[in-house]
C-alpha cells in the first residue's frame, strides 16, 4: 500500500517533470522553427532588385522596396529625435535627483505609456499632426515611433545609471565637482555602453512596428522627399505585400520580413552580448 | 572653482545664501531643472493622449452614449456604430491566447527555473527571449502563409473530437477567432516564461530545501511550495501577457478574418478593436466614422491601462521578496 502510494508520487513526478520539459521544448522550437522558415523562404526569395529598385504598379512582377527601406530609416531618424532625449534625460531625473513620491508617479506612468497598444499611439499621432494639418506625413509617422521609445529609453537609463556604484558620484563630489558636472563627467560616462546598448535595442523594438504607421506615415510607392509627404516603411510594406492576392508580392513580402528580421535579430543578440553580465534589460 | 572661494570667504554665520543664478551657474539646479522637465513633460504626453482620444471621440460618445459598448450594429453607411462585435473579438482571442499561453508558458518557466542547468537554461532563455523580439507584423505573415495551412489539416481532427460542443462547429476557412488565438498564444508566451523564470528563481533556497527534506519530491517542492511562494509575480506576467495580447494589432488582424459578427463558433471569422481601427481608419471618411473608430481606441485603452496597472502592481509586490 504505502509502495504503491511512493510509487503514484514518483510517477507524478517524472510525468510533470517531463511536461514541463515539453513545453520547453515547443517554446524553443517555435523559434528555431519562425527563424528557420523565414532564412529558408525568405532568404531564397531576396534579390538584388529588392534593395535598389522602387515598387512596380500594382499587380505587375518584380520591382523591390529601396523607398521603403529608406523610409523606415528617415522614421527611425526622427524617432530617435523624439524619444531619446526626453526618455534619457527624464532616466537621468529617476536615476540622479529622483527618489520622492513625484518619481514613483513618472515611474508608474512611464510604465503605463509602454503598455498602451501601439495602434492607440498611432491615433495620437494621427489627432496631432496628420488631423491639423490635413494629409499623411512622415512626420508623424516619426513622432508615433518616438513616443513608443520614451518610456523604453526612461526606464533603460535609469536603470543603467543606477548600476555606477555610489563611490564613483562621491569620488567625483569630494574632489569639487558638483552633482551635476559629476553626473556629466563620471556618471553618464561610465554608463555609456549600457544607455547605448539600450537604445539600440530600443530603436530595434520600433523598428518592426507597423500599426502607428497605417495612419501616420501611410505609405508611398514612390521616393518621399523631405519630411511633409507620406512615406513607405519597411514593415507596412510587408502588411500590404502580405494581405494583396499577388503571388509576386507575397514573395516581396517574404523578403521584406526576412531582412526585417535579420535586422532586429541582429541587433538584440549583439545588444545581449554587450550586456551579457547584466540580468535585467528594459522591455 | 567660483564656488569654492565663495565657501572660503563667506565661512560664518553671516554668509549669504547663494541666489537662484549663482546655484543655476553652480549647474544643478539647471541640471535638476532640465531633467525635471523631461520627467514631467512624460506626465504631460500621457495626459495629452488621453485628452485626444477623448475630444476626438466626442461625436461618437454625444451620440451614442454607452449604448456604444453594448450594440451590435456597425453599418458605417448609415452612421450606426456599435462597439460590442469587436470587444467581443478582443476578448475572445485574448482568452484563447490565456488558455493556450498559461499552461505551456508557466510549464516552460518552471523547467528553466528549476530543472534545467543553469547554462542550457540560460541559452534556452536567450532563444526564447530573442521570439519576443520578432515583430508583429512577421507573426502576422507567418500566420497567414504557415499557420493557416497547418489548421486547415488540423481542423478535420480536432471538429472529430470537438465537434459537438458550438465552439467548433460551422464552416472553417483557416481565418478566424481561433486562428487568431493560437498565433496570440505564440506571441504571448515569451513573456509569461522570462517573467515567470525570474520571480520563481528568486523564490529563496531554503523554501526548497525545507520541502526536500521532508521528503517532498521533486515536483511536490515544485509545485506545492515554490509555485505558490512566486504566484503574485506569475500572475503580473500572465497580467502582462494580457494586456499585450489585447492591444495586438497587426498579427490579429492579418488572421482574425475580419467579420464584425458574434457567433459562438471559434471557427467563425471575427474581429478585433485593434484590428478594425487599423483596417478601417483610413478608410472613414464622415467625422462620425472617424470619432466612432476613435472611441473604439478609447476603450482599447482603458481595457489596457487596467489590466497593466493591475499587472505593475503584482510584479511590483513580488518583486519586494527579492530583497
Amino acid at each position: 500500500m504505502r509502495d504503491l502510494h511512493t510509487l503514484r508520487r514518483k510517477t507524478v513526478n517524472v510525468v510533470m517533470l517531463t511536461i514541463t520539459g515539453l513545453c520547453t521544448l515547443f517554446a524553443a522550437g517555435t523559434l528555431v522553427f519562425i527563424l528557420g522558415y523565414l532564412f529558408v523562404h525568405g532568404g531564397s526569395s531576396l534579390t538584388l532588385d529588392f534593395f535598389t529598385k522602387l515598387p512596380t504598379p500594382v499587380g505587375e512582377p518584380g520591382g523591390g522596396m529601396a523607398n521603403a527601406i529608406v523610409g523606415s530609416a528617415k522614421l527611425l531618424a526622427l524617432a530617435m529625435v523624439v524619444g531619446v532625449p526626453l526618455g534619457f534625460l527624464g532616466g537621468v531625473y529617476l536615476a540622479e535627483f529622483g527618489g520622492s513620491t513625484f518619481s514613483f508617479v513618472i515611474r508608474y506612468v512611464t510604465d503605463l505609456l509602454n503598455g498602451v497598444p501601439s495602434i492607440v499611439i498611432g491615433i495620437f499621432a494621427y489627432t496631432l499632426i496628420v488631423l491639423p494639418q490635413k494629409h499623411f506625413s512622415t512626420l508623424a509617422g516619426g513622432l508615433a515611433l518616438g513616443v513608443m521609445m520614451i518610456p523604453i529609453a526612461v526606464r533603460s537609463s535609469e536603470e543603467f545609471l543606477r548600476t555606477i556604484p555610489n563611490s564613483l558620484r562621491e569620488g567625483a563630489v569630494a574632489l569639487g565637482a558638483s552633482k551635476a558636472k559629476a553626473i556629466l563627467t563620471v556618471v553618464i560616462p561610465a554608463a555609456k555602453n549600457g544607455i547605448m546598448t539600450g537604445i539600440m535595442l530600443n530603436l530595434a523594438r520600433v523598428a518592426g512596428e507597423t500599426a502607428p504607421l497605417l495612419f501616420t506615415s501611410f505609405g508611398n510607392r514612390f521616393w518621399s522627399p523631405g519630411w511633409e509627404q507620406p512615406t513607405s516603411a519597411l514593415p507596412v510594406m510587408i502588411f500590404t505585400y502580405a494581405i494583396s492576392p499577388y503571388e509576386d508580392w507575397h514573395r516581396q513580402a517574404w523578403s521584406a520580413g526576412f531582412v526585417l528580421l535579420t535586422l532586429v535579430l541582429a541587433v538584440n543578440i549583439f545588444a545581449r552580448a554587450v550586456l551579457a553580465k547584466k540580468k535585467h534589460v528594459a522591455r | 572653482m567660483a564656488a569654492s572661494s565663495t565657501t572660503v570667504s563667506s565661512a560664518g554665520p553671516s554668509r549669504p545664501a547663494p541666489n537662484f543664478l549663482e546655484r543655476l551657474r553652480g549647474g544643478d539646479e539647471a541640471a535638476y531643472l532640465i531633467t525635471f522637465i523631461a520627467a514631467a513633460s512624460i506626465l504631460l504626453i500621457t495626459g495629452m493622449l488621453v485628452y485626444e482620444l477623448f475630444v476626438n471621440s466626442a461625436d461618437a460618445r454625444a451620440k451614442f452614449g454607452w449604448a456604444f459598448l453594448f450594440t451590435q450594429t456597425w453599418d458605417p453607411v448609415n452612421d450606426e456604430f456599435g462597439a460590442l462585435p469587436f470587444i467581443y473579438g478582443t476578448l475572445v482571442t485574448s482568452f484563447l491566447a490565456l488558455l493556450m499561453g498559461i499552461p505551456l508558458g508557466v510549464g516552460a518557466a518552471i523547467f528553466l527555473a528549476e530543472l534545467a542547468p543553469p547554462k542550457i537554461s540560460d541559452a534556452l532563455t536567450f532563444l526564447i527571449e530573442l521570439l519576443a523580439a520578432v515583430p508583429s507584423v512577421i507573426y502576422g505573415l507567418l500566420g497567414i502563409f504557415v499557420l493557416v495551412p497547418i489548421l486547415r489539416l488540423v481542423e478535420p481532427s480536432l471538429r472529430s473530437v470537438l465537434g459537438w460542443t458550438p465552439f467548433f462547429s460551422g464552416p472553417f476557412y483557416g481565418v478566424s477567432l481561433f486562428s487568431a488565438g493560437v498565433v496570440l498564444a505564440v506571441m504571448i508566451i515569451p513573456f509569461i516564461i522570462s517573467i515567470s523564470r525570474e520571480v520563481i528563481l528568486a523564490v529563496p533556497g531554503d523554501q526548497r530545501e525545507a520541502a526536500l527534506a521532508l521528503g517532498a519530491t521533486r515536483w511536490e517542492t515544485t509545485w506545492d511550495v515554490v509555485v505558490p511562494f512566486a504566484k503574485k509575480g506569475i500572475m503580473g506576467s500572465i497580467f502582462l501577457a494580457l494586456a499585450r495580447a489585447l492591444g495586438e494589432t497587426m498579427a490579429v488582424t492579418m488572421v482574425v478574418g475580419n467579420d464584425p459578427k458574434i457567433k459562438a463558433s471559434l471557427f467563425a471569422p471575427g474581429y478585433s478593436i485593434a484590428a478594425v481601427i487599423a483596417n478601417e481608419f483610413t478608410e472613414a471618411t464622415g467625422k462620425l466614422y472617424t470619432s466612432a473608430l476613435i472611441e473604439l481606441g478609447l476603450v482599447l485603452f482603458a481595457l489596457t491601462i487596467v489590466i497593466n496597472g493591475v499587472a505593475r502592481l503584482l510584479v511590483m509586490g513580488a518583486d519586494k521578496y527579492k530583497t
